[in-house]
């Protein structure tokens, strides 16, 4: 295993309704702690993850914007767009920029201020993440695109909707230690079942919520990570694979494409087989894509995810420990910043710090997040400085 | 949606038009430049046909700010009689009446209105096939 980069520094907001700040506000507050922690380094990079600030905040050009407001200046910046997949293929532009062997941190930050307008106008603005000639006309919503799924997935499989949402169950039992996420507090599938329905059979608590949040991360080259800190955590593998945007042309409805190309990239790019992967980030907007990103990465036959949940292997102590901070369900899912999110809380796990949620002697980390139902899906693998050589 | 747009989109919208490939005959909608089955530039538009089978379906209860108004919706995921899968509208019927693998034909029927410029949007949605003559009782929807 090699570092293609290091993790010197890694900060975030806590995911919530924060009515009194601005999309800004939150990118500055993320970026000075990752900074703060990497010791302050001269930055010379800045990537920026967002989604959709022009629609929903009434503001585009981040990347220069979030620079000047850093006092970053003269700076090389960037802003990179994917809907809900922003915050990781921010990253993986990151990675890049550290691969051309420059001196000097490279900063990257993922951020969604997504209360500045209504649910409604939210569920409009994702579905502009997919092909907007279908989900417009149809009026098909992404959970409205999960519902489907989970309708096929439930007949094909013989599944009950109960056993699906025991995902939404992990996420929140996790995210009531994570002093970051949106809902820390456990739930049961009776909680699920009672809440309203949202796309039959999908019910509000099977649904990531609306929030705003902002998490960074600071970046040197290999050589540099001792030097700029006593613990930083490396990236072994960045990847990014695309699948049909319009899911009804895919071949099998059920099986994220993009992430199991990103994926199998990734362990081959850092060498590793999955079973040594200690614990795993996956993208779940709905249950049902959490448990086809279980199936996708090789954890379970297709078909067999539900398995998983039912025996609580995707637990802390299990067998894959899976959404260990909370996932997109629990910790919560401000768009273009969730993929930063899933790093930040992966460096937590890989120096020991993830408190009551620590996975025992955790050594690599793998985190997946997508934009949509997979149209894009990036991989990263991370691991403890002292496995990588 | 701007006026442009709207326009644009009416063959695709109205009419079912999607994309033949010229050189392996894979059909596509909406339209492609590419075909992603064996690479071909050449495609040629295609009305599709207006007759499928339901493969899956859901109820919108929580909709997008401009459709709002026509809340709750069925939404379905439609396999053409050419093979080809659209998401679409299921209209003139119960979600209780649906079951997976009936026959559906599509009609034409508003969309939305847009705020701004006061168009409003026609296209497909799906029905549940009308059957007339005699084995069809009084005309009902099956």
């Amino acid at each position: 295993m090699k570092a293609l980069a290091a993790i010197t520094g890694a900060g975030c907001t806590k995911v919530g309704e924060h009515w009194e700040r601005s999309l800004l506000d939150l990118a500055v507050e993320a970026c000075l702690r990752a900074l703060e922690e990497a010791g302050n380094p001269p930055v010379r990079a800045l990537y920026v993850g967002n989604a959709a600030s022009e629609l929903v905040n009434e503001q585009g050009n981040l990347a220069a914007l979030l620079a000047d407001a850093l006092a970053l200046e003269g700076i090389k910046a960037a802003e990179v767009r994917a809907g809900d997949a922003s915050g990781a293929l921010a990253l993986h532009q990151a990675c890049l920029d550290v691969s051309l062997g420059q001196e000097g941190a490279v900063l990257v930050c993922g951020v969604e201020k997504m209360t500045d307008v209504m649910a409604p106008e939210v569920e409009r603005v994702q579905m502009l993440f997919e092909d907007s000639r279908s989900t417009f006309h149809s009026g098909v919503t992404v959970p409205g695109l999960c519902a489907l799924l989970t309708a096929l997935y439930m007949e094909r499989y013989k599944a009950s909707y109960e056993d699906i949402v025991l995902f939404a169950v992990n996420d929140h039992r996790n995210a009531a230690n994570n002093p970051c996420a949106q809902y820390p507090f456990p739930i049961t599938v009776e909680t699920v079942m009672g809440s309203p329905l949202v796309a039959d059979p999908i019910r509000l608590f099977d649904t990531a919520g609306i929030g705003d949040g902002a998490a960074a991360l600071v970046l040197t080259r290999p050589e540099e990570a001792r030097k700029a800190c006593d613990a930083p955590v490396a990236v072994v593998a960045s990847e990014v694979a695309t699948d049909r945007v319009n899911v009804c042309e895919r071949e099998d409805l059920l099986c994220l494409r993009s992430l199991r190309l990103a994926a199998k990239r990734a362990l081959k790019r850092a060498g590793l087989e999955i079973n040594r992967v200690s614990f795993f980030e996956v993208h779940n907007t709905t249950s049902i894509l959490g448990i086809l990103a279980l199936e996708a990465l090789g954890l379970a036959e297709p078909g067999r995810g539900v398995e998983l949940l039912r025996e609580g292997e995707i637990a802390i102590g299990g067998r894959c420990p899976t959404n260990t901070m909370g996932g997109l369900k629990g910790r919560g899912h401000p768009w273009g910043a969730t993929g930063i999110y899933q790093a930040v809380e992966t460096v937590w796990q890989l120096r020991g710090e993830a408190g009551k949620n620590q996975v025992e002697g955790a050594e690599v980390g793998l985190a997946h997040n997508m934009c949509g139902l997979g149209s894009i899906s990036c991989v990263h693998v991370f691991a403890r400085w002292e496995v990588v050589s | 949606m701007s006026v442009p747009r709207f326009w644009r989109e009416i063959p695709h919208k109205y009419r079912l038009v999607g994309s033949r490939c010229r050189s392996c005959g894979a059909v596509y909608h909406p339209r492609r430049p590419v075909c992603p089955s064996c690479g071909s530039r050449e495609l040629e538009d295609v009305r599709l046909s207006q007759k499928g089978r339901l493969l899956a379906f859901t109820v919108i209860r929580r909709a997008p700010s401009d459709m709002a108004d026509f809340r709750p919706y069925i939404v379905g995921l439609v396999e053409l009689e050419d093979g080809v899968r659209v998401l679409s509208q299921i209209v003139d019927c119960d979600p209780g009446e649906l079951r997976p693998g009936m026959e559906l034909e599509a009609t034409l029927r508003r969309i939305r209105v847009h705020g701004s410029s006061g168009v409003i949007e026609y296209g497909y949605k799906f029905r549940p096939v009308i059957k007339w003559g005699p084995e069809a009782g009084e005309g009902k929807a099956e």
